[in-house]
């Protein structure tokens, strides 16, 4: 009886916490003036409202440069509380480091501060963020109450720049999607990577050219072997003060491909290819089940026609 | 019980493995859709029917992308297969395809495009006049049948109209094999301004002439059909011909 109260009382703490619509965001110290907010390693569910993501800030001579948003309003508004308890600067800029709503759908609590982006990340936004917003709503429910699309009102280009009194090198990938922005900030030695790399959690891929992401990771990973590299943000999973989660990610990208392309020159079906289980090294990682049999879907139909070779 | 079984339910369920043949039954949608009722007067109306574990229909139970949902439906264990139809309770156009397996066996692979979570079933005409159904329930975040096509954003998809690509196995685990791919927009007529536009039969033939399957596609079939086939032993070629609803024909050879 007494373990069925405890049962009964624990399901009431769970239902308490998730009522109250409060990511709890902890400000993570990743070196002086740079944090971080570092999400759940775990699908979008209606527990943990989205906060699958990272987000940050940099605190610059000429005010703070937050990046992404993260995934609804009221993330983007507890967010900049937060924001204001580390710091009493005025916020200079919003920069989105891609187009995936996670990353962005918190840009409403920041209306009215120069919002950038890179331009495909700006079109792409415009163009497909009511989908993913409608789709946040499904799969996260009223975490997502009162949140509207913000495209981003300034477009980035790629180099080195002088943003808020602070050096920072704006660079534009992809591969991720269509336009994956990483930012080096030259004072501290951190890199923030966005969603070019995961660390401790499957990769996502709805949007990926394989080719181009490892591409990406290769020009990453040179920044993190420059002498004042100290840090790297990844867009999900743990801060990490080497290159492991790169790594780790280039050998997930690396085996999915691979995967995809012999189960097609196999000649298999996509439900057998799905049927595939995965290689022990991968069986750990959160998420890798499901991340596996989305990405079968966005990654095998092209693998499929290449082996199918061309009009007969 | 409410219903008995039928002399041929029984002698059937003889011949199964118990865990099966305790499955076998006549009615009572195992599936418990709603829709059970108006598929089989539609569809089946009058002939005899039996749910069947027999009829394998495979899909994910949640499909990522409702506008390429992949179903394979093998229903060898039956033996000798007149007709299968396939057909989704749910889908604004219930019929996905038909398929006729002459002289390969009653195996096919496909894609299929879901507007809402439904059931995707198979049922299985047996020469002796038999329905067999099997299915599978799908869920899925809808919209594949009334969102617009790939093919409706790219430009030069009328010089690759009907185009086919294909590869026969002739080694290796899936020897026997058939995949193949048509460039094909495979429009529902569900968004406005854009009639039905798709493939209605294909059929495929070996190098003697002899026809292998035949088959009839509907609307729900996802764009640029890929199917896969096991035509057991590999002899020679194979010629796949068909045509859409607006008269283009096609004409391919895939060799093995």
């Amino acid at each position: 009886m007494k373990a069925l109260l405890g049962i009964v009382l624990g399901s009431v703490a769970v239902l308490a916490v998730a009522a109250d619509y409060d990511y709890r965001l902890q400000a993570e110290r990743v070196a002086e003036g740079v944090y971080a907010f570092v999400g759940k390693t775990e699908d979008f569910t209606p527990a943990n409202g989205g906060n699958i993501v990272n987000t940050g800030f940099i605190v610059a001579p000429g005010g703070i440069v937050v990046i992404d948003s993260g995934p609804a309003l009221r993330y983007g508004e507890q967010m900049r509380r937060a924001i204001v308890a580390v710091s009493g600067r005025p916020l200079a800029l919003l920069i989105n480091t891609h187009h995936h709503p996670d990353h962005f759908l918190g840009n409403q609590a920041y209306a009215g501060l120069p919002i950038a982006a890179l331009p495909a990340t700006q079109q792409g936004i415009a163009a497909e963020g009511n989908a993913f917003a409608e789709n946040l709503f499904r799969l996260t429910g009223d975490w997502m109450k009162g949140t509207e699309v913000v495209a981003p009102n300034k477009t980035l280009a790629g180099g080195v720049a002088e943003v808020a009194g602070r050096r920072l090198r704006l660079i534009g990938l992809d591969g991720h999607t269509g336009a994956d922005l990483a930012i080096f900030d030259e004072a501290s030695g951190v890199l923030f990577a966005g969603d070019l790399v995961f660390n401790g959690r499957a990769p996502t891929t709805p949007h990926a050219d394989i080719a181009h992401w490892l591409a990406a990771l290769d020009q990453l990973e040179a920044i993190t072997r420059e002498a004042g590299f100290t840090a790297l943000v990844p867009g999900h999973g743990a801060v990490a003060r080497d290159a492991a989660p790169i790594r780790q990610t280039r050998a997930w990208l690396r085996w999915l491909q691979a995967a995809m392309r012999q189960a097609a020159r196999e000649g298999l079906d996509m439900n057998e290819v799905l049927a595939r289980p995965l290689p022990a090294e991968f069986a750990e990682l959160p998420v890798a089940a499901s991340e596996y049999r989305r990405s079968v879907g966005h990654l095998f139909p092209a693998a499929e026609q290449e082996a199918l070779g061309g009009p007969k | 019980m409410k219903f008995h079984m039928t002399v041929a339910a029984i002698a059937l369920a003889a011949l199964m493995p118990p865990g099966e043949a305790a499955a076998l039954r006549e009615s009572g949608d195992p599936l418990a859709s709603a829709r059970w009722g108006e598929m089989q007067k539609a569809f089946l109306a009058g002939a005899p029917v039996l749910f069947d574990p027999r009829v394998k229909v495979v899909a994910p139970s949640t499909a990522e992308n409702p506008m390429q949902v992949p179903v394979t439906v093998d229903a060898t264990a039956l033996g000798k297969v007149v007709e299968v139809l396939v057909f989704a309770d749910f889908n604004p156009i219930l019929q996905v395809l038909r398929f006729f397996p002459e002289a390969a066996p009653a195996y096919l692979g496909f894609r299929v495009k879901l507007q809402q979570s439904t059931p995707v079933r198979a049922a299985v005409r047996t020469a002796d006049g038999v329905w067999h159904v099997g299915g599978i329930w799908v869920n899925t975040v809808g919209g594949g049948c009334t969102a617009p096509t790939g093919t409706a954003a790219s430009k030069d998809w009328q010089q690759r109209l009907n185009m086919v690509s294909g590869r026969q196995w002739t080694e290796g685990p899936n020897v026997g094999r058939v995949r193949l791919r048509i460039e094909h927009p495979m429009d529902t007529g569900l968004i406005a301004g854009t009639p039905a536009f798709h493939l209605e039969e294909i059929e495929f033939r070996d190098a003697g002439g002899q026809r292998l399957m035949r088959l009839q596609t509907y609307e729900p079939v996802s764009e640029n059909p890929v199917f896969t086939l096991n035509r057991g032993a590999v002899d020679g070629p194979l010629e796949a011909s068909g045509r859409d609803n607006n008269g283009n024909v096609f004409k391919a050879r895939i060799a093995p």
